[in-house]
């Protein structure tokens, strides 16, 4: 009797009998949420919205405003699950009526992809268990809104563009809210407005990212020395759970930011990780384009650019070597700007370094690429009179890149003799010998362990000035920039977020797994464990089970490897290094075996 | 489909001098951000569009935005419905108090239980429920049927909504108007479409040439319903 008597009532003109308005009221009075219910109301509530479900074209935006405004302010999440189905219906019919509550519908669905806040700024349990339930209901209403009036994604964009969590807001809220934004990427309302979504997506993640500052990661207990905090703390070492890496996450812990943007990698690898084949490559070319236009761009970012590692890691061969040669087109053409040339070179560098699921043909590939254009850059200076170093920044970065690729690949690319003799046949000499010197003027840690490397592989043949070997910097490095030269970006450095490493650790190289060329000769299990301070030891030669790390303790040559890392305190540690006699004794470091709680 | 229309305008195209490289790229994708919306301008929905350039004069727009206008002539293919005009669309739901269907796979138009003849009944039975009539129980409107309707009423101001009836005659669904529906059998077999006389429409009116003679006594009548409608709104 409900039903029917509901959708004449609804019906409302100004003038009209008072048992009706008392009816009306009432329901009005049911439908406000605010009050919490007990079973019969709860009963009578989804009769009232099944009712009105039916009687959607009676309802006018003016006389029924106090109606329209409880259902629009509906928080779904404390509701049950029929009454949520019931209220969801109601609203994808009133979308559908009318453009007029298109817009009140879809905002309103938005707001709901937030988990109510209780105490102390957490998520409610029940909250957390109903959360795919809830999101999947929600994305099925908002589609079927777009089958039914398809230019409904436009105002969707907008809407959540304009929702979209901001830089400081609640952790839990960001992630739920983003979580469901990319449950929305699919079929067809991902064609329409999956790029913007992602792109909204990338923007947030480099907001967060370059508010954490440096300062924040290497805060470390201040009784320590600023010798004993271990550089490779930067640099992971095999045991996850080393102490020196469970250190350094517990400080980032204590930065906000670091924490929403780790919850967020997590959100978004999860979602890359959903999808199918050919949704994924459809993401990849957008993400190539956002990545291009955004995070290409920012000046050291730290750890945002790791959805670009990941999403190729998932397909090594397609998506693996497309981004290598994507990044290595935007090198080599003249048209491109200078940041983006300068920053594309060094991801190239860092990433067919750190990226284990890169075939070596694919490294030999890229690097004959990059040589050849360096070798042309010479050609071309060739003819020209000698212009100041900081014209030939791309140049430089180029080869360094170069080197810093065979520093971690050498020895790989070594077990092929068809890629050998590729390599071999690259016109190193011509480069090395050149009037631009480059081996003088890229950084010194990098150049010592190449060419260590390379004479060993017989690469390079020993022409290089032995005093240069060793120089720690050059005048002419020094000039070259300073503190926040470009050529000190190492993008894919090891991954300092705790929560999405898992994401990223297994496709990851760490250098301390690197075998290098010159390993084979002491190779000498037993040196791991005695005389840690040990000057020439072979930081190469780990085998990956190893569980007690030696890192610590080799002087130069290990100090300087720790320099193929991210060092923000790279020039005053070198001041030290400089001014000592160019040996350090680092202190041992052994492992605990358990780490402490992080 | 009457609501669709081609229309010639000319227009300049304002581009910012980054763009100077790729000019027609760049009035190409000027023109694309009105697509899908309604301009008032044109007097309806933008769904393409294809430019021919007028010379070489790009004139440089002095002051401080320093964007050239480039002068085009667009051929563009408009959507503007109009009331009484008669759209084709897919049903996509379906409830006791409304239809709701999809024109040209990008407008929605919604057919309220007032505009409904009484002939239908709503069966909720079934995949998402359908329309029977009662006076012929193969007349089923279901989701997924092809439907013609006449326009009430259009709301331009955010998507182009357009809200239909079906109580005019010749309309209902297709399929079953096809084979019963003598008049709109007639105009599909015939191949022409009759267009309906607007004040606003740029068409000349067709004459009405048949090639059957059967047909020619349904045209001649033709003239004379339009006309009571029209006198009788």
């Amino acid at each position: 009797i409900l039903e029917e008597s509901i959708p004449s009532m609804v019906f409302e003109p100004f003038l009209i009998a008072p048992y009706d308005l008392e009816q009306y009221r009432m329901m009005v009075g049911t439908l406000d949420t605010s009050r919490t219910k007990n079973r019969d109301d709860e009963a009578l509530y989804v009769t009232y919205l099944k009712a009105l479900s039916e009687a959607v074209s009676k309802i006018d935006i003016t006389y029924h405003h106090s109606l329209l405004n409880n259902i629009f302010a509906v928080r779904i999440w404390y509701l049950q699950r029929d009454t949520m189905v019931a209220l969801l219906d109601l609203i994808t019919r009133l979308a559908a009526v009318a453009d007029q509550y298109l817009r009140e519908c879809l905002q309103m669905l938005v707001n709901n992809f937030t988990p109510p806040i209780v105490e102390r700024n957490e998520v409610p349990t029940w909250a957390v268990s109903r959360k795919k339930d809830i999101f999947s209901h929600l994305c099925g209403s908002l589609k079927t809104i777009s089958d039914t009036v398809p230019l409904a994604p436009r105002m969707l964009r907008d809407i959540i563009d304009r929702s979209m969590p901001k830089l400081f807001d609640n952790k839990a809220k960001m992630i739920s809210f983003v979580e469901c934004m990319l449950g929305l990427d699919t079929d067809r309302m991902g064609d329409l407005i999956g790029a913007i979504l992602l792109a909204k997506v990338v923007d947030l993640l480099t907001e967060l990212d370059v508010n954490i500052t440096w300062e924040d990661i290497l805060q470390e207990e201040h009784d320590k020395g600023i010798f004993e905090m271990e550089l490779e703390d930067l640099d992971a070492d095999d045991d996850g759970d080393g102490f020196g890496q469970a250190g350094t996450k517990v400080c980032l812990g204590g930065n906000a930011c670091a924490e929403k943007l780790d919850g967020l990698m997590v959100v978004v690898c999860e979602h890359l990780k959903s999808l199918d084949r050919q949704r994924l490559y459809k993401e990849f070319v957008i993400l190539k384009t956002i990545f291009r236009a955004s995070l290409l761009r920012v000046h050291r970012s730290k750890f945002a650019q790791f959805i670009m590692f990941y999403t190729c890691s998932l397909d090594p061969k397609t998506l693996g070597e497309g981004f290598a040669v994507f990044l290595t087109d935007i090198v080599t053409e003249k048209k491109e700007d200078p940041i983006s040339r300068m920053s594309a070179v060094s991801y190239v560098g860092s990433y067919l370094s750190r990226a284990r699921f890169i075939s070596a043909d694919t490294v030999v590939t890229i690097l004959k690429k990059l040589v050849d254009w360096c070798v042309d850059y010479c050609d071309h200076q060739s003819k020209r009179e000698a212009t100041p170093i900081p014209n030939h920044q791309l140049f430089y970065a180029t080869c360094q890149a170069v080197m810093y690729v065979l520093c971690f690949r050498l020895r790989s690319i070594m077990d092929y003799p068809n890629l050998k003799s590729d390599l071999f046949h690259m016109p190193f000499g011509f480069l090395f010998r050149h009037r631009l010197e480059p081996l003088k003027v890229c950084l010194p840690s990098i150049v010592n362990e190449f060419l260590r490397q390379a004479k060993d592989a017989g690469l390079v043949a020993a022409f290089v000035d032995p005093a240069a070997e060793d120089a720690i910097e050059s005048d002419l490095s020094r000039t070259f920039g300073g503190i926040n030269r470009l050529d000190m970006f190492f993008p894919f450095d090891p991954y300092l977020l705790k929560e999405s490493d898992r994401y990223i650790r297994p496709n990851f190289e760490f250098w301390s797994m690197v075998k290098t060329t010159y390993s084979d000769d002491t190779d000498d299990d037993d040196d791991e464990l005695e005389d840690l301070d040990a000057p020439e030891m072979n930081v190469g030669s780990l085998d990956d089970h190893v569980e007690i790390d030696i890192n610590s303790d080799d002087d130069d040559l290990e100090y300087s490897m720790n320099k193929m890392s991210i060092t923000p305190h790279h020039s005053f540690l070198h001041q030290m290094a400089m001014d000592s006699d160019g040996g350090l004794s680092m202190p041992a470091r052994i492992r605990p075996s358990t780490s402490p709680p992080s | 489909m009457e609501a669709l229309r081609e229309a010639t305008a000319e227009l300049t195209v304002y581009v910012h001098p980054s763009n100077a490289a790729d000019v027609r790229l760049a009035v190409s994708r000027q023109l694309s951000t009105l697509l899908f919306s309604y301009e008032d301008r044109f007097d309806g929905v933008l769904l393409s569009h294809e430019v021919e350039f007028e010379g070489d004069n790009e004139d440089v727009l002095d002051g401080l935005v320093p964007y050239f206008g480039v002068p085009v002539t667009a051929n563009m293919l408009l959507f503007s419905p109009q009331p009484e005009m008669i759209l084709e669309g897919k049903v996509e739901m379906l409830g006791k108090e409304s239809i709701h269907a999809i024109v040209l796979g990008v407008f929605s138009a919604a057919i309220m239980a007032d505009d409904i003849p009484e002939m239908f009944k709503f069966k909720r039975r079934g995949h998402g429920g359908k329309f029977i009539s009662q006076s012929d129980k193969r007349h089923v409107i279901k989701k997924g049927s092809m439907i013609r309707f006449s326009v009430k009423r259009v709301d331009t101001e955010m998507n182009c909504h357009i809200t239909g009836s079906l109580m005019p005659p010749h309309t209902g669904c297709m399929r079953w108007l096809s084979v019963h529906d003598a008049e709109y059998a007639s105009e599909i077999s015939s191949g022409k479409r009759k267009p309906r006389d607007h004040t606003k429409s740029e068409q000349k009116v067709q004459g009405r040439t048949t090639a059957n003679r059967e047909d020619s006594m349904v045209n001649s009548e033709r003239p004379r319903k339009s006309r009571k409608r029209a006198v009788g709104e």
